[in-house]
């Protein structure tokens, strides 16, 4: 849309460099990799779990499982958005989330919605033993009780501004832009 | 059917019939219903999705898997359902089918399923109550979800729908499976044709693009997929057709018919089957059958028609997407 404007606010080393740290903080908090396992929530956390699959190898030496999870059918707003017609692959890790440390994975975490809604999903797949909730980008403005374990950037933004994620698999890039749009617009 | 219309296509309030639902339509509910095939295979087959959406199975006509099938989808996507039989209830004291709805919708519901026996009876539901309407079968009109649930057990084979050549043989004259899977498989760009004994074959065939085959070996060497209807014995009683071993003899899908095809056919067929008439054991039973694997895709092809109903007021979705940037 031409009423919009968008400004890179992480380019790709800097989201590589986040990714490394985040990868790390997980094995800190896990001590290892020792029954994790990792959600990539659709569509952008799915590729961001991959990232931070290949930091944990590179970094423990250890490929953890990695599954996905589309929460669309455990929003809270179908009814005022309407459905969207495509609904991704939910998957999950090879060896299932039982007894395991579940890291989901998110792209931007915003209202605490999504989280929700993951955390709902996950509830219903299995029994894990820990979730962890890893965002590659924390926007304020929570609307539920819920905070994210590790985050990439913190980022403060106004109401008509949107933090994308851009991944290459969908976007060709990877980045964060803060994309600002016309008041009147939004 | 409109290519302007850029945004996802809304199903609006009811699915009536598949007539005038377009391809872009057809299309959007298929692959809405891919994700719902995996759902029915978790451990927990329930999402929340439908939670507190009152849904009435109203069958003024008996049925045994359509009814399960949309109870399964109800039930799995977490919505509140009851079920009406037309036999057991107010009905047969003699209200009529508008004061039925009416007072269903007096009790607050949002959907209703339903199955009648005449033609027409789900649009002039639709017409007439704000809940949607799902129509489970109506008379010889159309049968929606069954074609769905055909077309997508047709593209999990055969890879695509159009270019495809399926034939659908048997009681096309009187068959609402038959009509709604023809108007679907030419949207969809398929090319389609009918078989069957000329007394069971309506005249209009040819003119809808149809290829009418008078010879079930004629079929089988064109077609890419059968999909065999059931012989109601109650044609035969009516003298549409002379005697069930005469109707097997020459229209029955055998496998020694099927050996003569150039390529294994797919074989299809809506259910219930009269085993040793409309197909044999062998063809029911054999490897190129997926006559159960339509059973579960009927599942979740009827999950995605709920749930695209269920939020698929086009305006509202129109409104959120203002809103998507967060």
């Amino acid at each position: 849309m031409p009423d919009q404007f968008r400004i890179p606010i992480m380019r790709e080393d800097a989201v590589g460099r986040a990714v490394a740290r985040m990868a790390r903080e997980i094995l800190e908090r896990n001590e290892g990799t020792e029954r994790l396992a990792l959600m990539g929530i659709h569509r952008r956390g799915v590729q961001i779990a991959r990232l931070l699959q290949d930091e944990i190898e590179r970094a423990a030496g250890v490929r953890v499982p990695r599954g996905s999870i589309d929460i669309t059918l455990y929003r809270d707003d179908l009814m005022a958005i309407g459905p969207r017609p495509v609904i991704g692959e939910s998957k999950l890790p090879p060896g299932g989330i039982d007894n395991r440390a579940v890291v989901v994975v998110d792209d931007v975490i915003f209202t605490g919605r999504t989280a929700r809604a993951a955390m709902n999903e996950l509830m219903d797949w299995g029994r894990a033993s820990r979730i962890y909730y890893c965002a590659l980008v924390d926007r304020a403005g929570r609307e539920l009780p819920i905070q994210p374990d590790i985050v990439g950037r913190a980022v403060t933004v106004l109401p008509h501004q949107r933090v994308d994620v851009l991944v290459p698999e969908i976007d060709g890039v990877l980045g964060v832009d803060v994309v600002t749009t016309s008041p009147e617009a939004a | 059917m409109s290519r302007s219309a850029a945004a996802a296509p809304g199903l609006g309030k009811d699915l009536v019939g598949i007539e005038h639902l377009g391809a872009r339509r057809i299309t959007s509910i298929l692959d809405t219903a891919e994700p719902f095939k995996e759902i029915s295979e978790r451990r927990i087959k329930k999402v929340p999705t439908l939670r507190g959406i009152t849904i009435v199975n109203l069958f003024f006509e008996a049925s045994t898997r359509t009814r399960i099938s949309f109870e399964f989808a109800e039930k799995r996507l977490a919505a509140d359902t009851v079920n009406i039989g037309a036999s057991r209830s107010s009905v047969a004291k003699g209200e009529t089918l508008v004061d039925t709805a009416r007072n269903l919708e007096a009790m607050k519901i949002d959907m209703v399923v339903m199955r009648h026996w005449a033609s027409g009876a789900a649009r002039f539901l639709a017409e007439r109550i704000p809940s949607s309407v799902i129509n489970a079968g109506d008379g010889a009109h159309e049968h929606p979800t069954q074609a769905l649930l055909d077309m997508l057990t047709l593209r999990d084979h055969l890879g695509a729908i159009a270019g495809r050549r399926v034939c659908i043989v048997g009681d096309v004259r009187h068959s609402r499976v038959a009509r709604s899977n023809i108007f679907g498989l030419l949207t969809l760009g398929a090319e389609v044709g009918v078989c069957g004994p000329p007394t069971l074959i309506p005249p209009h065939m040819s003119e809808l693009g149809v290829r009418i085959f008078h010879r079930i070996e004629e079929a089988i060497e064109w077609a890419h997929a059968l999909n065999v209807l059931r012989l109601q014995l109650e044609r035969m009683e009516a003298g549409f057709v002379p005697s069930l071993r005469e109707y097997n003899r020459i229209w029955g899908v055998s496998r020694a018919r099927l050996a003569a095809a150039p390529d294994p056919l797919l074989i299809l067929h809506p259910g219930p089957m009269n085993r040793g008439v409309e197909i044999d054991s062998d063809v029911a039973d054999g490897p190129h059958s997926v006559i159960l694997q339509q059973v579960t895709n009927g599942v979740a092809v009827r999950m995605a028609v709920l749930y695209l109903l269920a939020g698929g007021r086009p305006e509202k979705a129109e409104a959120a997407k203002a809103e998507e940037v967060a």
